[in-house]
């Protein structure tokens, strides 16, 4: 019954006009099929992109454990050095890349950044940096020795204060050690209190504050070595103390 | 040793069987760690932790990055990072990161420079004489939410997801440079031999598994700030509120991700 009145139905549409929907049902089933084929899988799952595209991105494996990691299995390095000055560096800028480790720290071992090179890459002077962060002249800063020998990484404040006064005062020290003087310690003429290296501006050392003083060893009659030239305090340069004309450190500048 | 009360115990554990102990302690380690690893919650933001691949959901997010100027020092720790993460060539044209410097002179003239994106850090410059100011600034790809460079690519080969990050379809790029060349910050290039472009991903694959990008992760002076846009408790967004906030390049409408503290006008 159905079957006969749709094939009469059929046969009422005009020849032309089932060409054209022939024509027009083979284009969509053409086009759907070319989508089918040409839109990537997972296209428009999650936007106007490839699902897929995002997993792949995603499936790329890990360097960088994080800090985090680190301080589960060395709770003793990442204390020290959370209560440091290097507390916001994280472990693997200096270690490298360590998610490897984490997983198999007997396996590999993490490289650890013992040259002197290493640690101007941020404490190196340039005046670009911000002011106030601490920085040093890797020429001149204790130079040769490698910086983890006096600083701990994990810890760097130095932990000692300073024994010589040249890593305070070293223009005067540097200055001091070409001249005449060179031989004189600093304490020769300067009293100088321990607590000084520590807190330097609360315990001035002394400085000479007479004539005599410097006369103890250049006065005619100053009972000291020979080789010592000696002026006549009297009639050389009188009425001025000897370092407004002698620059103390470097003598024979006048 | 029989006899002995317990509590010596542990005192003999500690001379006597200490590598058995020791290697104990390590296997828990191992065994937190790989968990942690496998469960893939770490640090980024507390209230978002606990988050592995599958179960993350980029409807939740909205990721930005802040850079505050004052603190960077150029040591390109960054830049390191960035490479040793992602793969990326170690030639002088392919960075996902770089620093650049910043050297304005009294007279008014600005010199920039990055020699090999500032990787091994900076040279003293030469010339100092007359210099104004001088700074280091951090760029990447500023992951616009009007990116450019989506609007050109002629494949929809490079995408801004749901968490809002501009990402590369390395399948589909056929490598026709168009975003290079549309991207007003210089953010993308050529991988050498993939011939695919390339560019920063926020480092995507440890966004979501609660990591931040290793750039930030290295960076010691907290000059990178990462995390959620519009997210009140987010350290972006506190950022964002106690610091005076400019974007490169706003005249261009690109409406940046990357947000910049203390920026010098000069910059561009
Ligand atoms: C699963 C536990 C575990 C984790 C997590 C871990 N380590 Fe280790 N690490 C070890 C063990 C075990 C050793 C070997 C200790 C030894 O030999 O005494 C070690 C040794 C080291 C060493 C010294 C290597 C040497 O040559 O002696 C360094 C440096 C180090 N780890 C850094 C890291 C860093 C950085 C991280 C974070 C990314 C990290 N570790 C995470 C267990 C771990
Ligand atoms: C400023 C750079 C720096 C940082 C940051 C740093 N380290 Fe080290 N680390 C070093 C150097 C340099 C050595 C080698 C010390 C030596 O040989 O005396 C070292 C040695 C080690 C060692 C082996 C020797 C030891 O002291 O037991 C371990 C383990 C270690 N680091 C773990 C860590 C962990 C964990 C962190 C993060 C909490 C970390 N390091 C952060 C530079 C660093
Ligand atoms: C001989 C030991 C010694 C060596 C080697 C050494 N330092 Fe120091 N460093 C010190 C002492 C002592 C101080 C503190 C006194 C001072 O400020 O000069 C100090 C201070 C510093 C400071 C702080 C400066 C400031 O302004 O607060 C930095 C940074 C520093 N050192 C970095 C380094 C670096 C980097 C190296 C390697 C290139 C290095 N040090 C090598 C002993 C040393
Ligand atoms: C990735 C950058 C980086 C590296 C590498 C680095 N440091 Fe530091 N260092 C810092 C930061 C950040 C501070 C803290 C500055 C502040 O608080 O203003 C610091 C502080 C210091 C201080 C000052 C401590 C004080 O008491 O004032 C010393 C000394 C120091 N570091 C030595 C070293 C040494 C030695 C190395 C090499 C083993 C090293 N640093 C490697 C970033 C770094
Ligand atoms: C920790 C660094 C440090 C060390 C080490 C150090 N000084 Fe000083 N010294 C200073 C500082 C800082 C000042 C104060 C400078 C100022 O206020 O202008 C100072 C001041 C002085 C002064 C001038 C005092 C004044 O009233 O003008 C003398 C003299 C002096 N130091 C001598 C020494 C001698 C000698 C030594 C070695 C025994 C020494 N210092 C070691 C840091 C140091
Ligand atoms: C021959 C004696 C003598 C010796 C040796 C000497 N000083 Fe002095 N120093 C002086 C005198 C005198 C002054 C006072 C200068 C003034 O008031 O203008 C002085 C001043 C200073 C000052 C104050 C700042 C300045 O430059 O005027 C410092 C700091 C100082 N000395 C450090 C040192 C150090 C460090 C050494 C060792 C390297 C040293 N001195 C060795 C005689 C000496
Ligand atoms: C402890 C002894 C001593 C004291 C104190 C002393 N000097 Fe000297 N002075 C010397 C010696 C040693 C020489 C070098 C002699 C030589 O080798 O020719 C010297 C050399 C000199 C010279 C000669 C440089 C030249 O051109 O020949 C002058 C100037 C001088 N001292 C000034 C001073 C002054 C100023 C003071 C006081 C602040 C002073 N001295 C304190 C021991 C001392
Ligand atoms: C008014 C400046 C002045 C004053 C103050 C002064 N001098 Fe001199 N001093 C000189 C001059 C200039 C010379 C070099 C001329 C010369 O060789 O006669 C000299 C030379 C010296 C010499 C080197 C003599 C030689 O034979 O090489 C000594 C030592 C000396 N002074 C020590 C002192 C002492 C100690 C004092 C403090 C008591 C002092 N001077 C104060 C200006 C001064």
């Amino acid at each position: 019954m159905a079957g006969r009145s749709a094939r009469r139905w059929v046969a009422a549409v005009p020849q032309q006009v089932r060409h054209l929907g022939a024509i027009f049902a083979l284009l969509v089933a053409g086009l759907v099929g070319a989508r089918q084929v040409l839109v990537p899988k997972t296209f428009g799952e999650r936007g106007h992109y490839r699902a897929a595209a995002v997993d792949s991105i995603v499936a790329q494996e890990i360097g960088y454990a994080g800090h985090a990691a680190c301080e589960t299995c060395h709770p003793d390095i990442a204390d020290k050095k959370g209560q440091s000055y290097h507390r916001g560096v994280a472990c693997e800028v200096c270690h490298g890349p360590q998610a490897a480790h984490v997983l198999a720290p007997m396996d590999h071992k993490p490289p650890a950044p013992r040259e002197r090179a290493y640690c101007p890459l941020c404490h190196g002077y340039n005046p670009s940096r911000p002011t106030g962060f601490p920085q040093i002249d890797p020429v001149l800063h204790n130079p040769v020795r490698p910086c983890i020998s006096c600083h701990d990484p994990h810890d760097p404040t130095p932990p000692h204060p300073p024994e010589s006064c040249a890593a305070c005062h070293g223009e005067i020290a540097r200055t001091k050690a070409i001249s005449y003087h060179a031989e004189l310690p600093c304490t020769q003429c300067h009293a100088v209190d321990r607590r000084h290296s520590v807190s330097p501006r609360q315990q001035r050392p002394s400085k000479p504050t007479t004539r005599e003083f410097c006369g103890r060893c250049h006065a005619q009659d100053a009972d000291s070595p020979p080789e010592i030239p000696r002026v006549d305090l009297a009639s050389h340069g009188p009425g001025y103390v000897c370092w407004q004309c002698h620059y103390p450190h470097h003598p024979e500048a006048r | 040793m029989a006899g002995e009360l317990p509590t010596t115990d542990e005192a003999t554990q500690d001379s006597g069987a200490a590598p058995g102990r020791r290697a104990f302690v390590t296997a828990c380690g191992a065994l937190a760690v790989t968990t942690l690893l496998v469960e893939l919650g770490t640090d980024l933001e507390a209230e978002e932790q606990a988050e592995g691949p599958e179960r993350y959901d980029p409807r939740e997010h909205y990721y930005g990055m802040g850079i505050d100027i004052d603190k960077c020092i150029g040591c390109g720790r960054c830049v390191e990072a960035c490479k040793a993460e992602n793969d990326v060539p170690r030639d002088a044209h392919s960075f996902r990161t770089w620093v650049e410097r910043y050297v304005i002179h009294a007279d008014g003239e600005t010199a920039v420079d990055s020699p090999s994106g500032g990787i091994e850090g900076f040279p003293e410059p030469t010339g100092e004489a007359g210099v104004l100011r001088t700074f280091f600034v951090p760029k990447l790809c500023n992951h616009c939410a009007n990116p450019p460079c989506v609007q050109v690519c002629p494949v929809g080969a490079t995408f801004t997801t749901e968490d809002g990050v501009v990402l590369v379809d390395e399948e589909y790029c056929i490598g026709c440079r168009y975003c290079i060349q549309a991207c007003p910050y210089g953010a993308r290039f050529l991988h050498p031999t993939r011939r695919t472009a390339q560019k920063c991903t926020f480092c995507y694959h440890r966004v979501v598994r609660g990591l931040v990008p290793a750039c930030v992760e290295v960076c010691p002076t907290g000059a990178r700030i990462f995390g959620e846009v519009h997210r009140r408790s987010s350290p972006l967004e506190r950022f964002r509120r106690f610091n005076e906030i400019q974007v490169l390049k706003p005249h261009l409408n690109t409406d940046p991700k990357v947000f910049y503290a203390n920026l010098d006008g000069q910059v561009r």
